[in-house]
């Protein structure tokens, strides 16, 4: 963080929603627009108290500024209402092609002091994803 | 109008001991020497570059070249387009010759790296991330190792074929001077390696390097006046795909390397077998297969056996990166496409040395993030 940034964290939104457009196409995070019909995506789905399956995963030693080593990321699937939407996060452990996983919610998932971005243009707690 | 390229350059690549300006000056210079006009036909002069800024606090690094080359009053702009920048750079070049606004252009991309932690490299080059990825702490080769974990489970690609590759780059750079490592391996020093992003290991991954790689381009009748030894863009497009990796339908698609594949062939009314020679971003190792599947060289889930069966190699059917590649000729970000397109150049010329293949069309792609954003070229020698 540079000598003079703001140091406030931007306001927590530990989300974890999905969002959906009236179409019913549904994103993880949310854009502007659709990105499948460009429509207002117009409500959300709160995805935290779901389960998910793993859909890829690595553990990493090559961590950057800020992040711990080694740190376990994963890609799930979470199915809603028959369509599915993805996510990126840490793991609490290695954890397998397949397996299933429910979000577990952290206060910081990394040291923004540490991290090159600035540390009120985002916020740094969320959810690691744990062997249900 | 149709637009050569008349001259190409490189530095060294690694762990150099010269700055961005240097760099940048270096292979900027050696392009001119090498070409048959000299710097005040320049009219534009981009510079295709990442992070000079954030890596050394040095900014307006277009206009730091112009001047050191004695090219005022010509026009400078510097391209970032992450590790594309590159590629980015070719098309602007391009652009501005086809557009008829400049007659002669000079484009030059590097890289300052080797001088930060490895730690803070990879933060910067990670911050092309969303906001939901970033906080998490992903990197590209993490993302390259989710996408290797995917494509073996999916395709029973066998994990040595990945090594394969690497091992393919890293003989072809033996026979390149400006690589940044000209040294054999084998399938087990990949595998014998220090685990990075499990399952994937240190020797599937590019190093971080310094360099700098500079081409020379103006309009086809220009470049008959002064040489017969010229290139010819034959073809140049770029896409984009997703800024949130997950949100992609099929993970393994490389979407963006399709279609901008695609849209070159079109404009050079070219197919996937008209080309000879091909330098690829193998950042990490899976890429190589990804972007032949995507390219339309392999079928989904076959680009593995390419390098496994010699296909790949400098006397198969389809040399991929002669160079080294990003993995063993190394990767200054803004260089690296400014790079792939010079080592098309001397391959077309005939003069590529030791490495030389037998080709007379060749492909380049560059891919910003992990398939984010991405030009790829068609270039063909000139007659």
């Amino acid at each position: 963080m540079s000598a003079g940034e703001r140091s406030d964290a931007r306001d927590s939104d530990r989300d974890l929603l999905a969002h959906r457009c009236p179409e019913g196409h549904l994103a993880y995070p949310g854009h502007t627009v659709c990105s499948e019909c460009g429509e207002e995506q117009s409500e959300t789905v709160d995805l935290s108290g779901r389960t998910a399956e793993v859909l890829t995963w690595t553990e990493s030693v090559a961590s950057p500024s800020g992040v711990r080593a080694p740190n376990t990321l994963a890609i799930v699937e979470f199915t809603v209402d028959g369509s599915s939407v993805r996510a990126l996060g840490q793991t609490t452990e290695p954890v397998a092609i397949g397996e299933t996983v429910e979000p577990v919610p952290v206060e910081q998932l990394r040291d923004p002091e540490e991290s090159l971005r600035s540390v009120a243009s985002q916020s740094w707690d969320g959810y690691r994803f744990a062997p249900v | 109008m149709d637009v050569a390229i008349i001259g190409a350059a490189m530095t060294d690549f690694g762990d150099r001991d010269g700055w961005i300006r240097e760099l940048l000056a270096e292979a900027g210079r050696a392009c001119l020497d090498d070409a048959p006009v000299g710097g005040e036909a320049v009219e534009h002069c981009y510079v295709a570059n990442m992070a000079s800024g954030e890596l050394e606090g040095q900014t307006g690094v277009m206009n730091a070249l112009a001047h050191d080359l004695d090219l005022l009053p010509a026009y400078a702009e510097r391209v970032d387009q992450t590790s594309a920048s590159g590629a980015a750079g070719v098309f602007e070049a391009y652009q501005s010759v086809a557009s008829g606004a400049s007659e002669m252009t000079l484009l030059v991309g590097g890289e300052k790296m080797t001088h930060r932690e490895t730690a803070e490299t990879a933060d910067l080059v990670a911050s092309v991330t969303h906001p939901v990825e970033y906080r998490h702490g992903v990197t590209l080769p993490a993302f390259g190792a989710m996408a290797a974990r995917l494509y073996m489970a999916e395709y029973d690609a066998p994990r040595e074929s990945l090594a394969e590759v690497a091992v393919k780059n890293h003989h072809n750079a033996t026979h390149n001077p400006y690589a940044q490592f000209q040294t054999e391996i084998d399938v087990e020093t990949v595998l014998d390696s220090p685990m990075v992003n499990d399952p994937l290991r240190l020797y599937d991954y590019c190093p971080v390097s310094d360099g700098s790689a500079a081409l020379l381009f103006c309009p086809v009748e220009e470049a008959r006046k002064y040489t017969d030894e010229y290139v010819r863009v034959a073809g140049v497009a770029g896409a984009t795909d997703t800024h949130v990796v997950h949100e992609r339908p099929d993970p393994l698609a490389m979407e963006a390397v399709a279609e901008s594949g695609e849209q070159a062939f079109e404009m050079a009314g070219w197919e996937p077998a008209d080309i000879d020679v091909a330098e690829l971003h193998d950042m990490v190792s899976v890429l190589e297969p990804l972007q032949l599947e995507a390219l339309g060289f392999s079928e989904r889930g076959q680009g593995w056996q390419a390098a496994v069966e010699g296909r790949t190699a400098l006397d198969g059917s389809l040399p991929v990166n002669p160079s080294g590649g990003l993995k063993a000729r190394g990767h200054p970000l803004g260089a690296t496409g400014v790079a792939q397109v010079a080592e098309l150049y001397w391959q077309l010329l005939g003069d590529a040395g030791s490495r030389q293949v037998t080709a007379d069309r060749g492909l380049a792609c560059n891919v910003g993030g992990f398939g984010n954003c991405v030009i790829t070229s068609l270039l063909e020698v000139a007659g």
